[in-house]
């Protein structure tokens, strides 16, 4: 059994065990933080940022989904600081590459919209990098838009940790970062790509979905994919 | 005494002004209360001092910098209308071309187009190199986002001004409408 410690998050104090991360204690607790790249059973690396917290002791920021909680941490939410910088991550999100919803085939079924309801932002105040991203539709089944993505990287890690496929990989760094099929590649001639189509559904965005969609039409299911990892027991 | 309005149109395609026209019939509440001034659907006269102007469309001409600042100097209220206006939207969408690309994709390499020739001369605007958001270039009070945003939103929005109360678009959904 691992240890019974307590932890105070915004003043409550909280008993939980250790090994968890600030995340989910936060879940448990109905602690609602913003969040993009974490996706429930895959393994969280803190891509997105939007779940950073204040921890007492702690001249930097620590993202929720990567931090484990220990004894007696005093851990804050809910900042004015905090709120601030979500809504200018949600703002560098929009600003990087070309979010453009009216031609969106996510329109209206999109975490990265509701995300900027959810912090507020009304609009962009850095100017847009307007870069010029490349749409993959050499899949027979599927397209890759990189003008959506935002780098959370759930699709790699559902290739690799669910599927087993580990077609997606990240190439560069940066703002020229960017999802790679295989030795980057294109998709259609993939050699480990199963065509499962589990990237698509735990795609936050419009950067993956299936030949057909239309705009505003696209439907998801993310919550088949996380019945899949409970199913097969993978953490 | 009655409140001023004025809708302006810049690098837009008139969507915005068809759903301020979605209002229907409440556009006579808004008519209770304030004078459309200057619209592309009224009379084209210069802009007098207003105190509202709802703006659709982007800045992607030096024409529009000298309007969207003309407009922010006669107006009390500067209001974004629809997403070419808050972020570049479809407008903006050239940004990744030269000027001179998406001409001749428009006017000479145009599918539909038999008598390929890209306009030019001293009356019609200049394009800019880049198409930028309203905000910009100017201050910009209150944002209505879609594309186009639903009548309801533009009422909801107006209605709120006009009665000197601070419209929470929060509430009603935010970036979800439209």
């Amino acid at each position: 059994m691992p240890d019974k410690i307590t932890i105070s998050i915004n003043g409550t104090e909280i008993k939980t065990e250790e090994g968890k991360s600030i995340l989910s204690v936060c879940k448990e607790n109905d602690i609602h933080i913003p969040v993009m790249c974490h996706f429930p059973g895959l393994t969280d690396v803190g891509a997105c940022r939007l779940c950073l917290c204040e921890v007492k002791g702690y001249n930097k920021l620590l993202p929720a989904c990567t931090t484990l909680v220990a004894e007696n941490m005093e851990i804050q939410t809910h900042t004015e600081k905090l709120k601030e910088y979500r809504r200018v991550i949600v703002e560098m999100f929009f600003s990087e590459r070309n979010h453009m919803c009216s031609i969106c085939v996510a329109n209206t079924n999109c975490e990265l919209q509701d995300m900027a309801t959810e912090v507020g932002m009304q609009h962009v105040r850095f100017p847009f990098l307007n870069q010029e991203c490349a749409v993959d539709a050499s899949h027979p089944k599927y397209v890759i838009d990189h003008n959506r993505c935002i780098m959370c990287t759930r699709c790699v890690r559902v290739c690799s940790e669910v599927e087993g496929a580990h077609n997606w990989d990240v190439k560069n760094r940066g703002y020229n970062a960017r999802v790679i099929s295989d030795f980057d590649q294109p998709w259609g001639e993939s050699e480990t790509c199963t065509s499962c189509g589990k990237c698509l559904n735990v795609c936050p965005t419009g950067a993956l979905w299936a030949k057909g969609s239309v705009q505003g039409k696209l439907d998801k299911f993310p919550e088949k994919i996380t019945d899949l990892i409970e199913k097969r027991g993978i953490h | 005494m009655k409140k001023k309005i004025a809708t302006v149109w810049l690098a837009g395609c008139s969507g915005c002004h068809m759903s301020l026209l979605d209002m229907d019939e409440r556009i006579l509440d808004v008519l209770a209360v304030a004078d459309i001034v200057k619209s592309p659907i009224v009379d084209g006269k210069k802009l007098p001092e207003v105190d509202v102007t709802v703006v659709e469309g982007a800045v992607g001409a030096d024409e529009h910098i000298e309007e969207i600042k003309h407009i922010r100097k006669q107006s009390k209220v500067l209001v974004s209308l629809g997403d070419c206006a808050i972020n570049g939207n479809i407008s903006a969408m050239r940004n990744f071309y030269t000027v001179q690309d998406a001409l001749e994709r428009s006017y000479a390499d145009s599918d539909t187009n038999d008598a390929p020739q890209i306009p030019g001369c001293e009356d019609i605007l200049t394009l800019d190199k880049k198409v930028v958001p309203l905000h910009d270039i100017v201050k910009v009070d209150y944002y209505i986002p879609g594309c186009p945003p639903t009548g309801d939103m533009i009422f909801y929005v107006l209605n709120e001004i006009l009665n000197d109360r601070v419209p929470d678009l929060q509430k009603e959904g935010g970036l979800k409408n439209g």
